[in-house]
């Protein structure tokens, strides 16, 4: 082994390296006791949030176990709900064609709106409000649902009935959609206050994802002479896309969870029905909430085949949703 | 420009004020609008007087308030003249911007061609998209301060609802037992949930393990995990093979569910922007991996930590449909959350308001203002201590899907 | 200014803290290093004697930072990062089964580039975080933060303040703080990145008075763009250079003054003399 002499000079412009020194030596790194205490501590406590999603799914498919086996393939297709009934007849069929109703009127709702807060607390409000702006948007975010659910119940349903009640007399004839014998407990009216619950949620994710649209393509947009509106969906709506399709998504993933305003609002109804703006209607979580107290053996096992179904569709939504999320957020970073 | 620059340039008037405006595009009338600088009389020189360039005219101001003034007649003569309408104020409004944005549209492409009317009509939805979202809000809090108050008194405070009957007044009894139910729950799962999720937090930033990517993005898809799916999940295992019934701590183990993810997310997010060179400078001056973790970067993001924290009991303080399954409910007061069930605020608010009687409901309502404001000064909190001491960033909602994301602008 | 410091600052050094007056020898023998794939440093070889401060100058990309990495384990934080080749800490591999990870990097401290105190410790509890950090007890903590402080040359700046808060010193008085602060778990070998780089002129000279001062009492070694500055606070100088897609070497290594006055290579004049780099 040669060791350079400090005094003299080596220009080593062609060193020939020992044999030993062209490939990348084994580290020796061993970790002390303690952390490797620290190290399995914290991971022990990821892999607890990994397994706390496991446990939740094994253990409703236990307990819905009995009633899959009981109603089999007509789980999914039959409306009613009478599993405590001799025989049981039980389907999600109506809980999830209200749930996806109601969500989705939320989301038709909720995704211009979100789009649009987002553009104008990062585009066109004023510099000096935009922060109390975003704030705004967070405390509505923190605001219990239960909070919404009776608001909507006591105010913005009866406030909207007249309105209802023209449209169907104006239309009810000939649009299905705005037939009704009676308006207020309708799944559009869950869906409306549900839009209420997730605007602010979805407003949250996609103006953060906006906000990180490149400056200097948004300035080179301007200064080409392009408009406000130019700029926007030149540069900043395709640089959020992902944003707001993923936000979009975790905002239908509360949507299609959220058990307090259907409980509220909805009169009960097992039935599936186009008339959205009707009375009646159920959803996986009310009708949880709602039958729970009531249920037997064999309504306890159909209540959690009803929840597992329940999770596994919005955790599979939500999956997603984080996934374009994340991807659109590192794509955007390099 | 601050009136403080303003003066800068009034005392030094030789400099010339003009050079600020280069780039000012033009603005024949901004002059009238533009501060004056009052500059000094005496020189012969004039120094232009000072302005802030800005980049609307007076004719666009004209053209939209033409066409509200337009669309707000059109629908006047709608509801007054052609249709037997009753004028009713929400559906006025929703008549009065659908006529409007024709209107508008068609006014300004006659006058400066497509291009500027779309960017017009397009302001026009965006703004009206941010009306309402931020309505609301208003209208909720003003709607649960106006209901609450009425029937908030300070028995509310002090009282069960053990000895009161249906018929009673809205302001007998109380929520003392709701409280007291809240406050254990919401103590005992952030017990139970902040050590967990900040565990996790710790591996997402600091060991990024080859668990990282999994954890991450289950904690990012149990956000929105359905709140009565927790319920659920807790009922089943505990309350259905009667291993502890319905109590106050199986309540909070549902609402520590709830509240893991947006712990863990809030507390990556802080960890992930402790700067790396601090770990450095531990790990340099010899500290193995867990003491520089402990005593430098949890510390260095100690705030944000306590803001991870309140903003997870914000998420679960208000949640019932997990508690309507686990706690049981009651009108006695039980301080055992272990034993027995136990009632908390959002099931006192849920019952009371579900129940025929007007008194009842009224109770509600002012359970739903103290639920408010304790989430109210929750939000606030978080604020205060989000934005003190080193290591501070924004309060924020915990952004699913944020924590994959390199900190880069 | 600094000069009647010195002379009380060396009794002062807790005498159970300094293992030698002199510091360590530290000795890269054949270190290669590689991000990944990419081999970014080739067959090093330096001796950094005790009681000298070796310099380590070369254009930007070449290596000497990460050369410098090496030779506490700080490269190997980076996970695509390997090497190849021995660090010889008074004869002692660094990277060998004997000596312990954390042992090595108190043993060998580090100051970066852009100063790191500790944001949410005092200027005293950041002198001794090392302390806490390796599990040390110490019996005279006051005593020692002194006399770390003093030896960085920053006591009488913050004899009155050592409860405030380290955000509110200066940028020159922090990287002086955080060489105080890997003073203070008595380092044999204290190596610095670029520790000047991100501070003014007078700051910068501060900092060289305090190595200067400190060469006698521990092992030094500086990497360092500015020629001048190298000149100043060294005795022995390596040269890096990398050709383009090639990894760093040493193209020149010797006493100071005969590499700045008569380099035998005609890449090391050019550098020398600011032709490139």
């Amino acid at each position: 082994m040669q060791t350079t002499d400090p005094q003299g000079s080596v220009p080593s412009d062609v060193p020939e390296p020992p044999p030993h020194a062209d490939e990348p030596r084994k580290l020796e790194a061993r970790l002390t006791d303690a952390d490797r205490v620290y190290r399995a501590v914290v991971s022990s406590g990821a892999a607890a949030t990994l397994l706390l999603i496991t446990l939740i799914g094994v253990f409703l498919l236990i307990g819905a176990w009995p009633a899959l086996k009981e109603a089999g393939f007509s789980f999914l297709t039959e409306k009613v709900w009478t599993p405590d009934g001799q025989p049981p007849r039980f389907g999600v069929a109506a809980m999830m064609f209200g749930t996806f109703v109601s969500a989705v009127v939320a989301m038709a709702i909720t995704v211009p709106v979100a789009v649009c807060t987002s553009l104008f607390i990062n585009e066109y409000a004023p510099r000096a409000v935009r922060r109390s702006l975003t704030s705004l948007v967070d405390l509505m975010a923190a605001i219990p649902s239960l909070i919404f659910a009776i608001w909507g119940l006591f105010f913005l349903v009866p406030a909207l009935a007249p309105i209802e009640d023209w449209v169907v007399a104006q239309f009810g004839g000939w649009l299905p959609l705005a037939e009704a014998s009676a308006t207020g407990g309708s799944l559009f009216n869950a869906g409306l206050i549900v839009a209420c619950m997730t605007i602010p949620i979805t407003t949250s994710i996609i103006r953060e994802v906006l906000a990180q649209a490149p400056r200097h393509e948004c300035e080179g947009a301007l200064a080409l002479g392009g408009t406000r509106w130019g700029m926007i969906t030149s540069v900043v709506l395709p640089f959020g896309k992902g944003g707001i399709i993923g936000g979009s998504m975790l905002g239908l993933g509360r949507a299609l969870g959220e058990t307090l305003a259907a409980t509220l609002i909805l009169s009960i109804a097992f039935e599936i029905k186009p008339r959205i703006l009707e009375n009646g209607g159920i959803t996986v979580a009310s009708g949880i909430a709602i039958e729970f107290r009531d249920a037997k053996e064999m309504g306890l096992s159909a209540l959690m085949a009803a929840g597992l179904a329940l999770f596994i569709v919005t955790f599979a939504i939500n999956f997603l949703a984080a996934m374009v999320v994340s991807r659109s957020r590192s794509g955007a970073s390099t | 420009m601050t009136t403080q620059e303003t003066r800068a340039l009034t005392a030094a008037p030789g400099a010339s004020p003009a050079s600020l405006d280069a780039g000012s595009k033009g603005a024949p009338t901004a002059s009238s609008t533009g501060p004056s600088t009052g500059s000094p009389a005496g020189p012969a020189r004039r120094v232009p007087p000072r302005r802030r360039p800005r980049a609307w005219r007076w004719s666009d101001i004209a053209e939209a308030a033409g066409a509200l003034a337009a669309s707000f007649f059109l629908t006047w003569l709608i509801f007054n003249r052609l249709l037997p309408f009753r004028i009713m104020p929400l559906a006025f409004f929703a008549i009065w911007f659908v006529l409007f944005l024709p209107i508008y549209w068609f006014v300004t492409k006659d006058g400066q061609g497509t291009t500027a009317a779309k960017d017009r009509v397009a302001t026009v939805f965006v703004m009206a998209g941010a009306l309402f979202t931020f309505t609301p809000i208003v209208f909720v809090i003003g709607y649960v301060l106006y209901r609450g108050l009425k029937s908030l008194s300070g028995n509310f405070f002090t009282q069960t609802m053990q000895f009161v009957g249906p018929l009673a007044e809205a302001t007998d009894g109380g929520a003392l037992h709701s409280i007291i139910g809240t406050l254990e729950q919401l103590a005992l799962a952030t017990v139970i949930a902040v050590p967990l999720g900040v565990l996790t937090a710790v591996y997402l930033s600091e060991i990024k393990g080859p668990l990282a990517r999994p954890v991450r993005l289950v904690a990012d898809a149990m956000t929105a995990l359905p709140s009565i799916v927790a319920g659920l999940f807790i009922f089943s295992l505990f309350i259905k093979p009667h291993i502890i019934g319905q109590s106050g701590i199986l309540g909070s183990l549902a609402l520590s569910i709830l509240m893991l993810p947006t712990v863990t997310i809030t507390a990556e997010q802080v960890l992930r922007v402790v700067p790396g060179s601090l770990r450095e400078a531990a790990l340099a001056l010899g500290a193995p991996y867990w003491r520089s973790v402990l005593m430098v970067v949890l510390p260095t993001a100690r705030a944000g930590l306590s803001t991870a924290v309140i903003l997870g009991m914000a998420r679960v303080v208000g949640e019932t449909a997990p508690v309507l399954m686990t706690t049981g409910g009651t009108t006695l007061l039980n301080p055992n959350p272990l034993s027995g069930f136990q009632d908390n605020l959002p099931l006192f608010v849920f019952t009371q308001i579900r129940s025929s009687q007007e008194s009842q409901v009224d109770r509600g309502w002012a359970g739903a203002l103290i639920l408010l404001v304790i989430v109210l000064l929750l939000f606030i909190l978080a604020r205060l201590v989000g934005s003190a001491g080193p290591g501070r960033r924004r309060f924020r909602i915990p952004i699913p899907g944020r924590g994959g994301r390199r900190r880069g602008r | 200014m600094t000069a009647p410091e010195l002379d009380h600052t060396r009794p002062m050094a807790p005498q159970e803290a300094v293992p030698g007056p002199m510091g360590g020898v530290l000795e890269g023998v054949d270190v290669s290093c590689w991000f990944g794939s990419r081999k970014v440093l080739e067959g090093v070889n330096i001796k950094m004697d005790a009681g000298v401060v070796t310099a380590l100058i070369g254009p930007s990309g070449c290596g000497k930072s990460t050369f410098l990495r090496t030779l506490n384990r700080m490269h190997e934080l980076v996970p695509i990062a390997t090497l190849a080749g021995s660090v010889l800490l008074d004869g002692h591999d660094i990277y060998g089964v004997g000596l312990r990870l954390t042992e090595v990097r108190r043993r060998i401290g580090m100051v970066f580039q852009k100063p790191n105190p500790f944001p949410a410790m005092t200027i005293a509890d950041n002198v001794a975080a090392g302390l806490k950090l390796t599990g040390k007890k110490v019996a005279d903590r006051d005593g020692l933060i002194e006399a770390s402080l003093r030896r960085a040359g920053l006591w009488n700046e913050v004899r009155n303040r050592l409860d405030a808060p380290a955000g509110g010193l200066s940028g020159g008085q922090q990287q002086r703080l955080c060489i105080a602060r890997s003073l203070a778990v008595s380092p044999d070998v204290l190596l610095m990145d670029e520790p000047c780089s991100a501070l003014d002129p007078t700051s910068t000279r501060r900092i060289e008075e305090t190595i200067l001062e400190l060469k006698d009492q521990v092992t030094i070694v500086i990497v360092t763009h500015n020629m001048q500055q190298a000149q100043r606070v060294s005795q022995h100088c390596a040269f890096f250079l990398a050709a383009e897609n090639e990894p760093g070497r040493v193209i020149e290594q010797g006493p100071t003054d005969r590499l700045f006055s008569d380099p035998n290579d005609p890449r090391t004049a050019d550098y020398v003399n600011g032709r490139f780099g």
